[in-house]
């Protein structure tokens, strides 16, 4: 149906530029009047006045129709007496009803369904017709309104302008939108989450052990289960194993991105920058699924093989493969930023240096990286924001068990390993399991986003002092 | 220490701080290498398929249907006795396990490939061919060298029989590799020889067609509008400071979004390719925002003042003058950002992309795999035949991502004017 309305509003659009077009050709030779705008402006003019608010209902409505729909259902299989105690079960029968409308359910259907069924195929009848009928009456009405501007000569061009500006501003706007969508998604089931679980027995807590909350409906919990609740969802040991691996990660990265970066910038010859610095940025283009595969199938294994040929005990998830992997991804990050930051440390700087007497090293050791220091700290604090957010090479190479550990030859797991084990396959939504995902989702964001601001502030402070 | 000393010390920490640098670009280079000869070393064996030569006889007292039989009767026909017949005559076996150990070398849809072998030539009844039939996932192993034979039989998933088979095979050159057209072709499997990328790559093909028909034509209007129109205020600023972090959020959050808005709230159908398009559209737009806003910045004033000289509007100076010469670093920029998106695997797998999806989906609607999900998916089984798959999948995945790029820099290197 939908398809079919959007064919329609584009055919009455094309046609309204034309008729546009040539009415307003018409008008100015019958009249002899000059026009305010190009012909072909007045055609403009009518295809957005056709199309924008019919598309826009069009895209509002289908969004909200299926939601309207389903509560309507719900609450009048309710009142013809279906039994449902929780969510789960009244999206089931709703999804039943809605087979039985489209001629696949093969269960067995009693009258209470049958009934619903009706009313739905009632309901989604009313709605399309009165869909059609206000898409109608829109067009109808908004092509009224600009053909009666047309025929008073308006200044077309501006007006199509300032609905395209209007156009501009709405798209620029969806990054708000996404912001909002983001916050409002994490906010809102972690909110529920914290109304069963105190925000300081998560924030404190030392044990993470989800699996435990099986309860499904957190209104009716009684004390006990509320005391096995409590000590579930400690988040200490997942920041801990989170922040365990970025260190990692860093301990690779860092100085290897560091050194090439300062190579590039300081030492390297063009052509040699020419040909090492893409090389070098592959590394942040591989998709980190390849990363995790290979941390997964081949370092974590190897480490595994060498630790026992030296006689240690090595996990084939160790944080050691998924933090090394990490850091070698992370690499490129530390090495472009901070080859661009040292790169716009003012040559008057190193020939002051050079001309007390300083070898080049001591000059980059001394004089370039002191001044580009806010800049590479910047740059250091994207990449562990980076590493803390990354996902598939620690779900795939880190273990899943959330213990304590300092040993980086044991297993350790993360706070996106255990969003991703908690959320993959069938969840139930409702229960404090799913939330607390939710509410790991948040903690990650708020993070990722202070090191953002605090890096992001430190790179343009030191930008605003050499420029 | 006198001055000489001092200063051939201070030479040699010159060419340890030098030598470090070095080390370090050959320590990332060396990495590059590392893994994509890893990569290549497991993977590229995938694109190669076992097959058993095999002498196919069809008996129509088995078949139960006549020559000139139409396309529906054949389709219905049973074909397992066929296969079942032909099949334990490839090698003399002396019993009933003998004989169920020889038909386990064959992959499960041998009887597939007969019945299509039987529908493209015709008249067949009573008569008898010679077909390659696809080797199960073990002899395939085997037969490629990635599975070790020198094993004791319990720590073996070929018996000791089956060696004897095996051997007799190769002698008789009954064995041989042909290029794997089920690896392109068919959908995810549980059996790793019949396991393809064919839906794997059509659920990538749409969720990359979904987000980039989203996220570019919005990134070209928003950061025309941010880089052209904005008005210097609150509003503005706080769009920029919006998209700069939208950039830098981790790829699951977007995971989340999708589960809470999109399947929770609008209930779109899990799984599927649309609504991994729109995911991805969602944190594509702020890293293709930022290439183009920079591409438009780049064109400079003059062009605009020159247009605006003789007479254009505002919005005539940018759409006829500073957005056809912005293009094309704008299309690298996406270009670049679909690449990302086509590799990222974190918030498809909390839509419910991680599901089994055998058939080819037909639509963006309907449940399907992508790239890098099918990579995960398959990097978790724990049969040998996957490791390869998983490869070659990579190897796939990796090639898109170097044409992808590379299409960007041509078009940067070849159409983006350089203003001096």
């Amino acid at each position: 149906m939908n398809i079919v309305l959007i064919f329609l509003i584009t055919i009455f659009s094309v046609s309204l530029f034309f008729y546009g077009k040539s009415k307003t050709k018409t008008i100015s030779i019958k009249d002899n009047i000059k026009l305010n705008a190009l012909p072909k402006f007045y055609g403009y003019y009518l295809v957005l006045w056709c199309s924008i608010p019919a598309l826009v209902f069009l895209l509002v409505w289908s969004l909200f129709e299926p939601v309207i729909i389903k509560s309507i259902i719900i609450e009048t299989a309710a009142n013809q007496g279906a039994i449902f105690s929780d969510k789960n079960e009244a999206n089931l029968i709703y999804e039943k009803i809605k087979a039985i409308h489209l001629g696949t359910y093969f269960g067995d259907i009693d009258s209470i369904l049958r009934e619903s069924a009706l009313a739905y195929a009632k309901f989604i009848n009313l709605f399309t017709n009165s869909k059609v009928v206000l898409i109608f009456g829109i067009i109808i009405a908004s092509v009224i309104y600009s053909l009666k501007k047309i025929k008073n000569n308006n200044k077309a061009r501006d007006d199509v302008e300032i609905i395209l500006k209007g156009l501009l501003f709405v798209s620029s706007l969806i990054a708000i939108l996404t912001t909002l969508g983001i916050i409002f998604s994490l906010l809102f089931e972690s909110i529920k989450f914290f109304s069963v679980i105190n925000v300081f027995d998560y924030l404190f807590g030392t044990n993470w052990s989800p699996q435990r909350a099986f309860v499904r409906d957190a209104s009716s919990i009684t004390a006990a289960e509320f005391e096995e609740l409590k000590d579930a969802f400690g988040f200490i040991p997942l920041i801990a194993g989170t922040s365990f691996i970025a260190f990692i990660a860093m301990l690779v990265a860092v100085p290897i991105g560091l050194f090439s970066g300062i190579y590039m910038a300081e030492y390297a010859s063009i052509k040699v920058r020419r040909i090492s610095k893409p090389i070098i940025e592959i590394l942040a283009g591989i998709p980190t699924v390849v990363y995790g595969f290979f941390a997964a199938l081949t370092v974590g294994p190897f480490f595994r093989q060498v630790g026992e040929n030296l006689g240690l005990t090595v996990s084939s998830e160790s944080a050691l493969a998924a933090g090394l992997i990490m850091g070698i991804m992370i690499i490129p990050y530390v090495s472009s930023l901070s080859d661009d930051v040292i790169n716009s440390v003012p040559q008057s700087l190193r020939d002051g240096s050079y001309a007390v007497g300083a070898t080049k090293s001591e000059t980059i050791k001394q004089v370039v990286i002191p001044a580009a220091l806010p800049g590479i700290i910047g740059s250091v604090l994207l990449a562990v924001s980076r590493a803390i957010g990354e996902t598939m090479i620690v779900v795939m190479a880190a273990g899943l068990a959330a213990n304590l550990t300092i040993n980086p030859l044991e297993s350790t797991t993360t706070i996106t390993t255990q969003i991703v084990m908690i959320l993959v396959g069938d969840q139930e939504f409702d229960s404090p399991k799913t939330q607390s995902a939710f509410a790991l989702g948040l903690t990650l964001f708020i993070a990722t986003l202070i090191l953002n601001y605090i890096a992001q502030r430190a790179v343009k402070k030191y930008r605003e002092k050499y420029d | 220490m006198t001055k000489e000393e001092r200063l051939k010390k201070r030479h040699r920490a010159e060419k340890r701080f030098r030598f470090y640098g070095l080390t370090s670009i050959f320590v990332a280079l060396l990495f590059v290498v590392i893994l994509v000869q890893n990569i290549f070393s497991k993977g590229s064996s995938a694109f190669k398929k076992t097959v058993i030569t095999t002498e196919v006889f069809f008996d129509q007292e088995l078949l139960e249907i006549q020559n000139g039989a139409s396309q529906e009767e054949i389709m219905e026909a049973d074909f397992y006795d066929i296969m079942i017949e032909n099949l334990i005559k490839a090698y003399p076996a002396k019993d009933r396990d003998e004989e169920d150990e020889l038909l386990k070398l064959f992959s499960g849809d041998a009887e597939i490939e007969i019945k299509k072998a039987f529908l493209n030539e015709n008249n067949l009844i009573g008569k008898t061919i010679t077909l390659d039939l696809t080797a199960s996932d073990d002899i395939d192993q085997l037969h490629k060298g990635n599975y070790p034979r020198d094993l004791p039989e319990e720590r073996r998933r070929i018996s000791d029989f089956q060696l004897v088979i095996y051997d007799y095979f190769v002698e008789n050159k009954k064995i041989s590799k042909n290029f794997n057209n089920y690896f392109f072709n068919n959908g995810d499997s549980r059996d790793p020889e019949l396991a393809g990328i064919g839906g794997a790559l059509v659920g990538s093909f749409y969720s990359i067609l979904i987000c980039l028909l989203l996220a570019f034509p919005v990134a070209v209007l928003a950061s025309i509008y941010l880089e052209e129109f904005a008005p210097k205020n609150k509003i503005t600023d706080f769009i920029e400071i919006n998209i700069n972090n939208l950039a830098a959020v981790p790829s699951i959050v977007y995971g989340l979004l999708a589960l809470q808005i999109l399947l929770a709230t609008i209930q779109l159908p899990r799984s599927t390719p649309l609504v991994a398009g729109i995911t991805l559209a969602l944190m594509t737009l702020p890293r293709i925002i930022i290439p183009c806003r920079a591409s438009l910045k780049a064109v400079p004033p003059s062009i605009r003042e020159g247009a605006l000289a003789v007479g254009a509007s505002k919005f005539q100076s940018v759409f006829h003058h500073v957005v056809p010469l912005a293009l094309p670093g704008t299309l690298s920029g996406t270009i670049i950002g679909l690449a990302q998106a086509l590799g990222e695997t974190a918030p498809l797998i909390l839509i419910g992309m991680v599901a089994f999806v055998v058939d080819i989906p037909s639509s963006p609607v309907d449940p399907s795999s992508s790239l890098p999900v099918q990579v995960y998916l398959w990097s978790e089984s724990a049969e040998r035949g996957f490791v390869e798959k998983t490869s070659a999948t990579i190897m796939m995945l990796l090639s898109f991502l170097i044409v992808m790029n590379f299409i960007a820099v041509y078009l940067r290197q070849k159409f983006e004017k350089r203003w001096n």
